[in-house]
Parts: structure tokens; C-alpha cells; sequence
């Protein structure tokens, strides 16, 4: 069984399809990439997947188990954790408040105060924002919020990550150490689904990549098998150049 | 004299304002002083019906009423930052609870009762309504309050011919006893909601609620339990201050000022801060009371002044303007050694 499954996963504003018939799954352990020109509905299919929308038609499965229509919150209870492409953050509370939220209300079983505390240093941590725990996270720098929107979505000790580009911008030992972080949480036992117009860093650590065009899959396969696609290359990596942002 | 012992209340209300915000706090230096203070300050409050005029006392009620309702409002929206206008309506439910069944229940009865139902009628309205965002959610609590002026209003005509009730009246002291345990009530629960993982709830609602919807917080769930818990007190507030009026309408008892007075007592004593709100309203009532019945033109004027010189120039209120002044002070002590 797959941890998570969409079959025909749809939505439209108004005359736009945004994600059209969509089918695709990830499996426990992977790394999946998400990749397609602007607008391709990438960020749809994450707020689909995370009830921030619901798919009209479409379903989707979480280890065999259809989650549809159910709340945000309980999709976030029951192992779906993301970030957020523009960040969004809780902008006055100190960044070690940021993560305690994700432990205190996000795990199905309930972690007490203490721990919760705990989890939260470690995670802090494991992002490598130790030194910040208690500045406003306002005051930290795009990077630093972004890594903290992990910490805050690991804190919900989710099964899936949904990351949308928590790469865009970083300069290069910045992107390294992105990479490693994913890879980290990957060894970490929790699966990863990233959204990432950055090429290296899709490449260089993914297991399988998924590849959407106006609303529509296109693509899905290894690195090296979506490298090689005809229609890939076409109306993907023609465009990267302009993509790049 | 009298007014001394009103403002040695004044003071000992705002204490116990600054005590909960106090407590709140990890600095848990000296914490035996101040608790021992709480003690020395609820005995001055309880027992000023023992020492003080009956002006003293109904002048304490006053200004206890506004102090529920504004510190149960910033409890909901200073965080959340929902602006409610609702007050009214919750108080005005209380009040005709009060009107209805006075002679027939016992008195904390009428009250508690006040309580639940606004309580419920706070769920509703809640349940329909926070999930509007920004102005509209404002004119939704805005538009109840009317709402229900005129159903009232039009039930009274219809089928009861009078458009007013005599309300069962009850002791001075009475109703100030009461009151002073509601206020007591209501700090203790805003202490357990902003320590415990409610209080952060619902600051990360305020901060950004979709993040918080996605973090596993029940968003509608937090705000409207918090919402209904605030009403609950307005409720009781309003169902204990009419027995001190004996006769009400539905205008009176829903009149809009008193959702726009807690917005505006919070907004001037700084609603960052805990007992900014307290602040705020200890000070405002007791200017309304003196400067309402004395000087009504000059006191609706300073009071636009107050307002406007606050908003441009104390965005943190009063409370902001202490915390400014003690900053000052601790650098000055810091320069001498
Ligand atoms: N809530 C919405 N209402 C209307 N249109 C929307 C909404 N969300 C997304 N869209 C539209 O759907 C399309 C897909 O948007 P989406 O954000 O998913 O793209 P994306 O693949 O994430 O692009 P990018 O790489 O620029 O982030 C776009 O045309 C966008 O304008
Ligand atoms: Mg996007």
C-alpha cells in the first residue's frame, strides 16, 4: 500500500484548471520531487493534499484511507505536514514558540508540556536555529524562517512533508545544506515530498521526480527517466531557464 | 474622601491586573511579596462596603463593570485580533435574563444563568460568524447587536404592549459583591486560558491562522470555546448591573456604547499588555462617572482628545507608556553606577 495516493485529483478557479485529473503516490521512505514551469499547479496540489482546498472530483488517500473533506487540522494530526511557499510564520512569537505550537497541537498522541519544550529545543537544533530560539521570528532572515517552518512542521512528528520550496533564493552553501537537512529528515524515517525549481538540488537528492504542466501530470519517474522524457524536456526543461526564480 | 477610598479600590483593581501579568511571567523573583499583596488588596476591595460611603461602593461597581467587559473583550480579540462589538449583545442578553426571571429564581441563579445564556448565544453567533475574516466579521457583531434591539423591541410591542420591564431590584452592596467576584472569576480564567496551550492557540490564530490550521490547531473550535467563555461573563455582568436600574428597554439595554467603551478602554490602556486593559478601563470609568454627571461637554471632548492623542502617539496605551518610563529610569540608574 502507498502512504499516500491521489487518483484523479482535480480542482478550477473559475475557467482555470489549476490541477486537472491528477494521479500519483508516494511511498514510505521516499524523497519525491515536484517539479513544473510557474503555475503549474504545484502549490495547489500541496493545499489539496493538506485540505487547505478540497479536490472536486479526486480522491486521496492516506495508507489506504480516504481523507477527503476532512479539516486542516486533522490531516495535520493524522501525518501530513507542509511549509509554506511564502512563508507563514507566527511573526511576534519567539521562534521557539513557533516549533512548541507544531508539538503541542500537531501529534496524534498528545505530548505533555515538558516534552513538547524538549522536542522543540531538539528540533531548533536539528535546523540548526539554536542560536535564535528566542529572537521574534520576524527578525530572522528568509532562510532562517524557511528553516524554521520545517522544524515547526517536523514538531507535528508528521509521516509526510510537504516542503514547497524552501530552496528558492539560498546561495550555495546555503543550498548544501538545504540539501543535507532533507536528506537528514529523510534518515529521520519521515517521507518528503519537495516542490523545487532548483534543478541540482532535484536532481542531486531525489528518488523519484513528479512533473505537472498546466494542472496536468507529465511526468513521474527517476531523475535520470524524467532527465530523458521527451515531453519533459520539451515543456519543462526548455523553460528552466526562465523558471529559475 | 470618599474619592480617596474610591481610588485606593482603583489602585488595588489594577494590581491584581498587574499580578496575573506578573505571574504569567518565567521571572518568578519575589513572587511571595506579591502574593502576599493579593491578599492585603482582595481585603481592601471586600471589605470597602464596611468602611466606605455607599457613593464609594456603587462608584466601584461602576467601574467594575466596565473592567469585565473590557478585559473579557481583549481576552478574545487582543490576541485573535477579531474585533467583536458584540459586548453589547451579550450584556444586554444578561440584563433581560434579569428583567424576565429576577422575582422568580434566587439572585447568583439569575446571574449564572445571564451567563449561560449569552454563553450560547455566543456559540451561535460564533459558530456562523469567525469564520468571517477582518471588517466583516466586525459588522456582523456590529449588525446582532441591532438585530436584536428590534426583535426585542418588536416581540415587547406585540405581545407584551410595553416596550420597557421593572427589573427586581437588589442591595448596593449586594450587586457590588457580586460583581467584584465576577471581575475575580474572569482573572483567574484569563490567567488559566493564557497559561495554558489555549493562550498560545490562540495568539498563533492572531499571528497567522492558516499556519495555525495547519499546525493542528482546531481554529474554529479555539476561537468560539474562547469566545463563548468571554460572553459568559458579559453576561453575568449585565444580568447582576440592572438590578441597580429597575427599569430597562431594549434600547437601554442594548445600547451600542458598550461594545465601542471596551474596544476603546483596551485600545488606551495597551493591549499588549495584560493589565493594560484593566488599566484602561479603571481610568476611563472613573473620568466617565466624574466628568459625565459634572462637565458632559468637556468630558466628551477630552474624551476625543485622550483617544486621538493616545492612537497617534502611545500605540502600546498607557501600559506602553509605564513600560517606556521604567526603561528610562533603569538606564538613568545604569549612567550614575
Ligand atoms: N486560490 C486560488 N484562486 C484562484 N486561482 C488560483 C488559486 N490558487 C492558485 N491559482 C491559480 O492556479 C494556478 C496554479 O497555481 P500554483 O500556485 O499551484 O502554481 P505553482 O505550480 O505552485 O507555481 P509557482 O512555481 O509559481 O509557485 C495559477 O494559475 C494560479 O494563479
Ligand atoms: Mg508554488
Amino acid at each position: 500500500m502507498h502512504l499516500l495516493e491521489g487518483k484523479g485529483v482535480s480542482i478550477h478557479f473559475g475557467g482555470l484548471a489549476a490541477v486537472s485529473d491528477v494521479d500519483f503516490y508516494v511511498d514510505e521512505g521516499e524523497i519525491v520531487g515536484l517539479i513544473g514551469p510557474n503555475g503549474a499547479g504545484k502549490t495547489t496540489l500541496f493545499n489539496l493534499i493538506s485540505a487547505a482546498l478540497e479536490p472536486k472530483p479526486g480522491e486521496i488517500l492516506l495508507k489506504g484511507k480516504r481523507i477527503n473533506g476532512l479539516k486542516p487540522y486533522q490531516i495535520c494530526r493524522l501525518g501530513i505536514a507542509r511549509t509554506f511557499q511564502t512563508v507563514k510564520i507566527f511573526g511576534s512569537l519567539p521562534a521557539i514558540e513557533n516549533v512548541r505550537i507544531g508539538s503541542l497541537f500537531g501529534p496524534l498522541n498528545r505530548l505533555s508540556t515538558m516534552e513538547a519544550t524538549k522536542e522543540a529545543i531538539e528540533l531548533l537544533e536539528f535546523v540548526g536555529l539554536s542560536d535564535v530560539a528566542s529572537a521574534p521570528a520576524k527578525d530572522l532572515t528568509l532562510s532562517s524562517q524557511k528553516r524554521l517552518e520545517v522544524a515547526r512542521a517536523l514538531a507535528t512528528r508528521p509521516a509526510l512533508l510537504l516542503l514547497d520550496e524552501i530552496m528558492a533564493g539560498l546561495n550555495q552553501t546555503e543550498l548544501l545544506e538545504a540539501m543535507e537537512l532533507v536528506k537528514k529528515i529523510q534518515k529521520r524515517g519521515v517521507t518528503v515530498v519537495m516542490i523545487e525549481h532548483v534543478m541540482k538540488a532535484i536532481m542531486g537528492i531525489c528518488d523519484r521526480i513528479i512533473v505537472l504542466h498546466h494542472g496536468k501530470k507529465i511526468g513521474d519517474g527517476t531523475p535520470q527517466e524524467v532527465a530523458n522524457s521527451k515531453t519533459v524536456i520539451e515543456v519543462y526543461l526548455g523553460e528552466a531557464s526562465d523558471a529559475g526564480d | 474622601m470618599s474619592d480617596l477610598m474610591v481610588i485606593i479600590n482603583m489602585l488595588a483593581l489594577v494590581y491584581l491586573g498587574w499580578f496575573v501579568e506578573r505571574s504569567l511571567q518565567k521571572n518568578k523573583s519575589k513572587m511571595w511579596l506579591f502574593s502576599g499583596l493579593v491578599v492585603v488588596m482582595l481585603v481592601i476591595l471586600f471589605t470597602l462596603p464596611n468602611y466606605g460611603p455607599t457613593y464609594s461602593y456603587i462608584m466601584v461597581t461602576t467601574i467594575l463593570m466596565y473592567l469585565v467587559l473590557t478585559v473579557s473583550w481583549a481576552l478574545f480579540s487582543g490576541p485573535t485580533g477579531y474585533i467583536s462589538l458584540a459586548p453589547a449583545a451579550f450584556f444586554g442578553v444578561g440584563i433581560y435574563t434579569s428583567a424576565v426571571l429576577g422575582k422568580d429564581i434566587p439572585l447568583l441563579a439569575v446571574v449564572l444563568l445571564g451567563g449561560i445564556l449569552s454563553f450560547v448565544l455566543a456559540m451561535i453567533v460564533g459558530a456562523l460568524t469567525l469564520r468571517l475574516k477582518g471588517t466583516y466579521f466586525i459588522m456582523f457583531t456590529f449588525g446582532l447587536v441591532l438585530l436584536i434591539t428590534n426583535l426585542l423591541l418588536w416581540y415587547e410591542i406585540k405581545f407584551t404592549g410595553t416596550r420597557g420591564r421593572f427589573v427586581v431590584a437588589a442591595g448596593n452592596d449586594t450587586i457590588y459583591y457580586v460583581m467584584l467576584g465576577i471581575f475575580i472569576l474572569l482573572l483567574i480564567t484569563a490567567f488559566i486560558i493564557k497559561r495554558s496551550k489555549f493562550g498560545l492557540a490562540l495568539q498563533s490564530i492572531g499571528q497567522n491562522e492558516e499556519a495555525a490550521a495547519h499546525m493542528g490547531i482546531n481554529v474554529t473550535g479555539v476561537k468560539v470555546i474562547v469566545f463563548a467563555i468571554t460572553a459568559f461573563f458579559m453576561g453575568m455582568a449585565g444580568a447582576i448591573m440592572t438590578m441597580k436600574w429597575t427599569y430597562i428597554d431594549p434600547y437601554s439595554a442594548f445600547d451600542l456604547f458598550r461594545s465601542f467603551l471596551p474596544v476603546l478602554m483596551a485600545i488606551f490602556g495597551g493591549m499588549r499588555y495584560f493589565y493594560g486593559p484593566v488599566l484602561g478601563s479603571v481610568i476611563f470609568a472613573y473620568l466617565e462617572e466624574k466628568l459625565l454627571t459634572e462637565f458632559p461637554y468637556v468630558y466628551k471632548l477630552a474624551f476625543g482628545i485622550v483617544l486621538i492623542a493616545v492612537i497617534l502617539y502611545l500605540p502600546d496605551g498607557l501600559a506602553g507608556l509605564v513600560d517606556k518610563i521604567r526603561a528610562r529610569i533603569a538606564r538613568k540608574k545604569n549612567a550614575l553606577t
